[in-house]
């Protein structure tokens, strides 16, 4: 078989064109991703101008007395007459938040060690799958559950506690009522921050070193070895973001401690005792029927609530950043 | 020359001894479950909680002492499993309750007619069998799409910043985005009735609003993680190809993750689907089925569960249970379906 070869008779295509600039269309369309972009940018800052120039008159009224005092009345609905201070909610939340925190702990970390280093990765995947679900439980069934079947088991263990603990001062109640309290809320709290922590937890976990974890099974070491010499110092700044995320969401989490707190204006820290406070919750609660100076002063709690969360997110995702980034 | 007959591999992994590994977890675990019983009658530590709190400790002392019988690390070893594992399966009762409290108090409430009535002509506390909340899954519905509309290319667009066009603020972006979705979605809501409830009224496109600011973190973050998975070498291709990148992204790389980014959509959805504090302040309740987005309120399942709530008698707390187990319904469903999308992609 012969192949027939002709020497082309048309002339050589014109060169391309060579291009080193982007075309219209990329430019806009570079212009418009940016522009898309920025979104999250241009929403936060027009949260935080909107709070602040809303609230300014409460600011500028009260001063530091805002976050430093606690008591909440908007009398005839004038300045002169009317006093706002949320000393006690950001107290409230932050106790509230921390209770859920000591609780959820030893959770998290057993969790986190039980899915990453017991099971197999088959029935991992199955657990996960589990967590990711419960993750999405909505706060306000988390509420329900809280305030119609948590709530009479909790008091009762709040009773025992303040029966055989009730000499240490935050153990204490003036009224032996043990429903609606930062206790019960802190439980609900812990189960609703319970699987963001966790999956933090693990991932730093799941990145420990393995020719160190192998390295101490070499050495004779048992599993609990291990963990304790190479996984736990590894992931402890994994372990603190992920707990410091749990905070922020329990910071901000409004409907399910409206339903299982008995909001009281009044700075205490009597973890058992029926009253405690919440930002977020106020706002919830007093919302419907607000004056508009009222309003004005849910406007300036709004923001301490932002500015509170934003600066615990951001300690958070920094610190959890740095875990990562000191892996690869 | 000989052959030597080699017995045949056994499965599995034959270096567990299967029988001794069950008989080590089993027995601690009998022991513990007989003192507890015991511990159950004879002292404080009565119903079913006591008798868990009382294994947890004897399974502990248990696994204890039987780690004793070889040495000490052995013994801390089997200390610390046992601390473990019961972490976790504590952690899963409070689900547990919260799933059978769902199907066990919300059942009663459920009949035919709940799911094509409102509640125009029934009060929250009539007897079950009348009324419904079709009017709330409708506004749930209607809610959820507009805020999709709105978030979902917002959403897709922040993270093709971060993978497609890689400019200057894409540290910034990414900042942002993390500090966005740290957002307590009562401020959220707080935002949006300062912005646009103040001046008009309630209404469902206030609230699709409000759940949009919460959603779009969300699908920003796993769209970005999805884009991040497009091989570099399609790109590189698409320009060689003489592509502008406007018809790279659009054409090559959107497409190419396609399942995953309705993944990280469906996951957003899913995320705000139960929000109830930003639509308390937005498109706040209405008993009566509305198709209206703007100009009145709009109901939504969060609402009607808290509305039925605070209304606190016996049949509205029923219903309040039945609109949570048809909430929680609806919300699995988004998230099967989410999976069921990624893992077709994965394959």
């Amino acid at each position: 078989m012969t192949i027939a070869f002709e020497p082309s008779t048309s002339a050589a295509p014109p060169r391309r064109k060579v291009v080193d600039s982007r075309n219209l269309g990329d430019r806009i369309f570079r212009r418009g991703v940016t522009a898309g972009a920025l979104t999250s940018f241009v929403v936060l800052s027009f949260i935080a101008a909107l709070l602040f120039f809303r609230g300014f008159e409460i600011f500028r009224a009260f001063g530091l007395d805002f976050i430093t005092t606690s008591t909440w009345d908007a009398a005839d609905g004038t300045i002169e007459n009317a006093t706002f201070g949320v000393a006690a909610m950001i107290v409230g939340s932050i106790v509230t938040a921390v209770i859920a925190m000591v609780v959820a702990f030893p959770f998290v970390v057993s969790s986190a060690l039980f899915l990453e280093f017991y099971v197999t990765p088959k029935l991992k995947f199955v657990l996960v799958s589990v967590l990711d679900l419960m993750a999405a439980i909505p706060s306000i069934i988390y509420g329900l559950w809280g305030y119609l079947v948590l709530m009479p088991h909790a008091a009762g263990w709040a009773a025992s506690i303040n029966k055989y603990l009730g000499w240490i001062p935050i153990f204490s109640v003036d009224v032996e009522n043990f429903d609606a309290s930062p206790f019960v809320s802190g439980l609900v709290l812990a189960l609703m921050i319970l699987p963001i922590a966790m999956s933090v937890t693990r991932e730093v976990y799941s990145r420990a070193p393995l020719d160190q974890i192998q390295a101490a099974y070499a050495l004779g070491g048992s599993r609990w070895g291990a963990i304790r010499a190479v996984v736990l110092p590894f992931g402890r700044s994994g372990l603190v973001g992920g707990m410091l995320l749990g905070l922020g969401r329990a910071l901000g989490e409004t409907i399910a401690v409206l339903l299982t707190l008995n909001l009281v204006f009044e700075v205490k820290f009597q973890v058992l005792a029926s009253a405690g406070g919440s930002v977020a919750s106020l706002i919830a609660s007093r919302i419907g029927e607000a004056t508009p100076l009222e309003l004005k002063a849910l406007m300036a709690a709004g923001l301490v609530l932002f500015v509170l969360t934003l600066l615990v997110n951001f300690g958070a995702s920094s610190i959890v950043a740095r875990a990562e980034r000191r892996v690869r | 020359m000989s052959v030597v007959e080699l017995p045949a591999p056994t499965r599995g992994r034959p270096w567990v001894n299967r029988k001794r590994s069950i008989r080590d977890v089993s027995t601690p675990v009998a022991i513990a479950v007989v003192l507890a019983a015991v511990a159950n009658l004879v002292t404080g530590l009565a119903g079913p909680l006591g008798f868990y709190l009382a294994f947890v400790i004897f399974f502990a002392g248990t696994s204890l002492v039987f780690g004793l019988r070889h040495d000490k690390v052995k013994a801390i070893d089997k200390f610390a499993t046992a601390f473990i594992v019961v972490g976790f399966a504590t952690a899963f009762i409070p689900w547990a309750s919260i799933l059978v409290t769902l199907v066990q108090k919300g059942w009663p409430a459920i009949y035919g007619g709940y799911f094509t009535n409102d509640m125009a002509v029934t009060s929250a506390d009539d007897e079950l069998g009348m009324g419904g909340l079709s009017h709330a899954i409708f506004g749930t519905f209607l809610i959820l799409i507009v805020a999709s509309i709105i978030a979902i290319p917002l959403g897709i667009l922040t993270a093709a910043y971060i993978t497609e066009i890689r400019g200057r603020l894409s540290g910034f972006v990414r900042v942002m985005v993390q500090s966005m979705s740290g957002v307590p979605s009562v401020v959220a809501g707080l935002f949006i009735y300062a912005t646009v409830v103040s001046r008009y009224q309630f209404s469902g496109l206030a609230g699709a609003l409000a759940l949009a600011i919460l959603m779009l973190p969300t699908i920003a973050r796993t769209a970005e993680e999805v884009l991040k998975l497009v091989p570099e070498e399609i790109r590189s291709a698409s320009y060689a190809l003489g592509a502008s990148q406007m018809a790279t992204t659009f054409r090559i790389i959107l497409p190419s993750a396609r399942s995953g980014l309705i993944t990280a959509s469906m996951l957003g959805v899913a995320r705000v689907a139960g929000e109830t504090a930003p639509l308390l302040l937005t498109s706040f309740y209405t008993s009566v089925f509305s198709r209206h987005l703007t100009g009145e309120p709009l109901a939504s399942l969060p609402m009607y569960v808290f509305q039925n709530f605070t209304v606190g008698t016996d049949h509205a707390l029923t219903r309040a249970w039945g609109g949570a187990l048809v909430l929680l319904f609806l919300i699995l469903m988004l998230f099967v379906v989410a999976r069921t999308v990624a893992g077709r992609s994965r394959k």
